[in-house]
């Protein structure tokens, strides 16, 4: 696999980098420096992240809507994102009265902290994730799933009753759903063997998890990308926020930056359940290759790894837009007969197929070795 | 109708029975409640549909009339009036428990004329605030700002109602009453929120996320139109209709026109009739295709909402090229339309019909089989029809708890006995009825309009009337098929160029009277969706 040529990767820059402050700093500051720059980098991608997901989402969104979106700021509105951020932050935060003051600003931290946990973990390309955890999944579960408590406590301190059903609702819908989604993922680290995000990306080289497991990886992915929706609390699972009932649920008192925490955080998080999926079902950075095809392989590997990651992720962005912007909100009580009278119990089942499939070797892999 | 002057005869000797336009019968007070009853019980057609409650203040004595319908068939029309001339402390008996739409009707009477109901369950004032001083229809009103100041302060709500009862012996007592329970939960819904469809105030007790009990608050954007109007000839009295449902502004105005038509007996050129009916239909399309728009919205579907829009700009254009205006048509006035129609207005509207028709399709494919979509209005807001001719909730929202109510099959006018068209009658009484109901009604107005556009006579558009107009004495009503559904006006005329009492029936009313009902036990998301499937309009309340 190595053998194919790679023009466009980045190794090349990650390893003269390494080497040269080697050469001129002792160790300690050596790792420090490439610390801060990979801390630096991360953040920046967040941002640019978030306002490209946020323009390319408004653009889509005009686009079933039979509108034209926005397109004053810049030719065809691109840089409308920008314009947003430094309203955002210019903007005024209003105080409350009677809110739990301390909680009140804590709360949109949580939100962010997690998902920018979370974001860390992701292998964006080749040799282009921050910290590979042998327990990447595992780590990827937990941190997410703090971000609940923001959104717990943004609707408790606010001291309003519209943002405290939101949160309730958001707390309920997001503890269900979490089960499902962490379900859905262990099918596929059975299948795998591993929890480690660079392997589980090694074994799909030439069978994406999605093909190899077929039937068992087809539901499993279905699963995780109806919770994975769920998680990020948008469309047709925005109750938490739902704004033709509760204004704008738990967010409803927050106004100019802490207000934007939450919204970049769900963004983000959109983004992140996208890049799970890609790199657990559809290969990651992964090019998609056949084995033994060496010269349609190393036309394949010409795509910058990062390009086909992202790729990917757009491509789950988009169906998830799609669904968004299609269909109407489901009532609380339907959403967790959904999870826990369909979802789980499939899930639970769908894990025992694939254990079966796995010892039994009938993986597409196994089957045409 | 000669078997029930017989009845009431035999019944109640002191009723003075009187044929004028409508068979009228007088009582007193202490007889009103059991010649109701009667009327309510009648075999052949049961009276059982009260269509106005109209207070009126006749200088000597505060009168109160009913205007009975029956349910099997809304075209026959009888007053029941009663009266009292106590003006320091009037109290009526209630037909509250004959007729649910009473309710609000009353507590309206008393915010306006000051008459109170015994045995109405909630004697608190409708429209207006509880410290209001003075009852702004009675002609002695003294309208001086001093009196009701604006108020900046922000006043505390109190949940406690005055009920006025009669016990077993005959005496009366006065009471108060809680609203809701010691510990509720209690949220504001309203007045400032996205999905009241205007200034509208629930407020409700929820259980979890249950509706336990839904108290109905309104006159945020009371404009007091009918005082207003007291002091105004008729012709400067038209444009107030624009204003109430401001979504049917065609409609109402078009009975308040054919209300002074008929009364000052003024032929009405066959142009301009034509061109009066295709603008209702087209009005109502416009109003259906909000009405489904705003439901999708409230059930969280915001591509729909935008995709019904964008077919009522296109009826916009046609009405602004008609008259300049596009929500608040102004094209009816006394006699006729104040434009005639543009010359390409025909092509206009026959390139629409196909367009929206191609749209239906889209609108039935996108939306009304989508799983979701049937999950959160099938068997959600149930409305019996017993309930419905109660609470008197016409429009869509009865006819799909399968109640025949058009108007315009039942009282044709304009040109509506000319055309062919169905009433769109469903039986399953939920929201989903009454969403199905609307797309199906967009559709007959449709065939409506195909009828009429190609054979609208040439000839005047506008009758000549006499600069002042002047109404012989008496009592006019004229009710119209509203988008919502019945749209009334009364005119009480005593021969001067104003009306002495103007009162519109407004259909928006009766349907927020029937949310408590329907809504109760239900989830408070699906209280937002039942009442985009209701679709109320605000400013119709409050006039």
């Amino acid at each position: 696999m190595t053998n194919y040529s790679q023009p466009l990767e980045f190794s090349a820059l990650n390893k003269w980098i390494d080497t040269t402050l080697n050469e001129y700093l002792p160790g300690f500051w050596a790792v420090f420096i490439e610390l801060v720059l990979v801390g630096i980098a991360l953040l920046a991608a967040y941002a640019i992240i978030a306002m490209i997901l946020i323009y390319v989402e408004r653009k889509i969104t005009a686009f079933f809507q039979a509108r034209i979106g926005p397109n004053r700021v810049g030719k065809y509105g691109i840089f409308q994102s920008v314009a947003d951020v430094i309203k955002i932050l210019l903007k005024e935060i209003i105080p409350l009265n009677r809110r739990d003051k301390f909680l009140f600003y804590t709360a949109p931290f949580f939100m962010i902290a997690a998902s920018m946990m979370t974001f860390g973990a992701i292998p964006f390309g080749k040799n282009m994730q921050a910290v590979d955890f042998n327990i990447g999944i595992f780590y990827v579960i937990a941190v997410s799933s703090l971000g609940i408590i923001g959104v717990l406590l943004a609707g408790w301190s606010s001291n309003n009753k519209y943002s405290m059903i939101g949160a309730m609702r958001s707390g309920a819908q997001f503890v269900s759903y979490e089960l499902s989604a962490g379900f859905a993922l262990m099918t596929m680290v059975i299948l795998s063997g591993t929890m480690q995000f660079s392997q589980i990306i090694e074994t799909q080289s030439t069978c994406w998890n999605i093909f190899n497991g077929h039937i068992s990886s087809l539901i499993a992915f279905v699963i995780y990308l109806i919770s994975g929706h769920a998680e990020t609390n948008r469309g047709p699972f925005d109750l938490p926020e739902a704004e033709s009932e509760l204004t704008a649920g738990y967010h409803t008192e927050y106004s100019g930056l802490s207000f934007g925490f939450f919204y970049l955080a769900e963004y983000l998080n959109m983004f992140i359940i996208a890049s799970i999926a890609a790199t657990v079902f559809l290969g990651g950075w992964m090019p998609f290759q056949v084995s033994g095809w060496d010269g349609f392989n190393q036309v394949m590997w010409y795509i910058p790894s990062y390009v086909w990651f992202f790729g990917k992720v757009g491509f789950l962005i988009f169906l998830s837009l799609w669904i968004r912007w299609s269909f109407p909100r489901l009532r609380i009580d339907q959403l967790l007969n959904l999870e826990w009278k369909y979802l789980l119990p499939i899930n639970l089942v769908n894990i025992l197929i694939m254990v079966g499939l796995v010892l039994s070797g009938l993986t597409l892999t196994d089957l045409f070795k | 109708m000669e078997q029930l002057k017989q009845l009431v005869i035999s019944l109640f000797p002191e009723v003075i029975i009187e044929e004028k336009k409508l068979l009228t019968f007088t009582v007193k007070p202490k007889e009103l409640h059991a010649l109701a009853e009667v009327l309510y019980k009648f075999k052949n057609t049961p009276f059982d549909y009260l269509k106005y409650l109209i207070g009126t203040d006749e200088g000597e004595i505060l009168t109160v009339s009913y205007l009975l319908s029956s349910s099997k068939n809304p075209g026959i029309d009888i007053l029941l009036k009663t009266g009292t001339p106590d003006r320091e402390n009037p109290l009526l008996y209630t037909v509250t428990d004959l007729y649910e739409t009473a309710q609000y009707n009353e507590r309206e009477v008393y915010a306006m004329l000051g008459i109170r109901f015994i045995n109405n369950p909630d004697m608190r004032r409708f429209l207006l605030r509880d410290d209001w001083k003075g009852f702004p229809l009675r002609k002695d009103y003294d309208a001086n700002p001093d009196i009701n100041p604006v108020s900046l302060e922000s006043r505390e709500i109190i949940d406690t109602a005055p009920v006025i009862r009669e016990n077993e012996n005959g005496e009366i007592v006065e009471e108060t009453i809680n609203i809701f329970e010691k510990d509720d939960y209690i949220i504001n819904i309203g007045p400032q929120h996205p999905s009241t469809h205007g200034v509208m105030h629930f407020r409700t007790s929820l259980d979890g996320e249950t509706v336990k009990k839904i108290d109905v608050h309104s006159g945020y954007i009371h404009r007091g139109i009918e005082k207003l109007s007291e002091d105004l000839t008729y012709p400067q009295t038209l444009h107030f209709t624009d204003r109430l449902d401001y979504l049917s502004a065609n409609m109402n105005r078009h009975a308040l026109c054919m209300c002074v038509e008929k009364a000052a007996e003024i032929e009405v050129p066959e142009r301009a009739q034509y061109i009066r009916t295709i603008m209702d239909e087209l009005n109502r399309i416009a109003s259906h295709l909000l009405a489904w728009s705003a439901q999708t919205n409230d059930l969280g579907a915001t591509t729909a909402f935008i995709y019904g829009m964008r077919e009522r700009e296109v009826i916009l254009d046609i009405f602004e090229k008609v008259c300049g205006g596009r929500l608040i048509i102004n094209q009816n006035v006394i006699g006729g339309v104040m434009f005639d129609i543009y010359p390409e207005f025909q092509k206009d509207v026959k390139a629409y019909i196909p367009y929206m028709r191609e749209k239906l399709k889209e609108y039935d494919r996108f939306f009304s089989h989508n799983v979701i979509a049937l999950g959160r209005m099938k068997n959600v807001g149930i409305l019996q029809i017993e309930d419905a001719i109660s609470y008197a909730v016409t429009g869509p929202a009865g006819r799909a708890s399968g109640w025949s109510c058009d108007v315009r099959k039942h009282q044709p006018y304009a040109l509506y006995d000319k055309v062919q068209f169905n009433e769109i009658i469903r039986t399953e009484k939920d929201s989903y009825a009454r969403y199905l109901n609307r797309l199906d009604e967009i559709e007959e107005s449709l065939k409506i309009i195909e009828q009429l556009i190609d054979n609208i006579p040439e000839g005047d558009y506008l009758a000549k009337t006499k600069a002042i107009i002047k109404l012989p004495e008496g009592e006019y009503f004229q009710h119209v098929e509203a988008s919502k559904g019945l749209f009334g006006v009364y005119i009480e005329s005593r021969g001067e160029k104003t009306p002495y009492r103007l009162k519109f029936r407004s259909p928006s009313m009766a349907l927020v009277s029937a949310m408590p009902l329907i809504c109760k036990g239900e989830k408070i998301s699906d209280f937002i969706g039942i009442g985009g499937s209701m679709d109320y309009v605000i400013p119709d309340i409050d006039r």
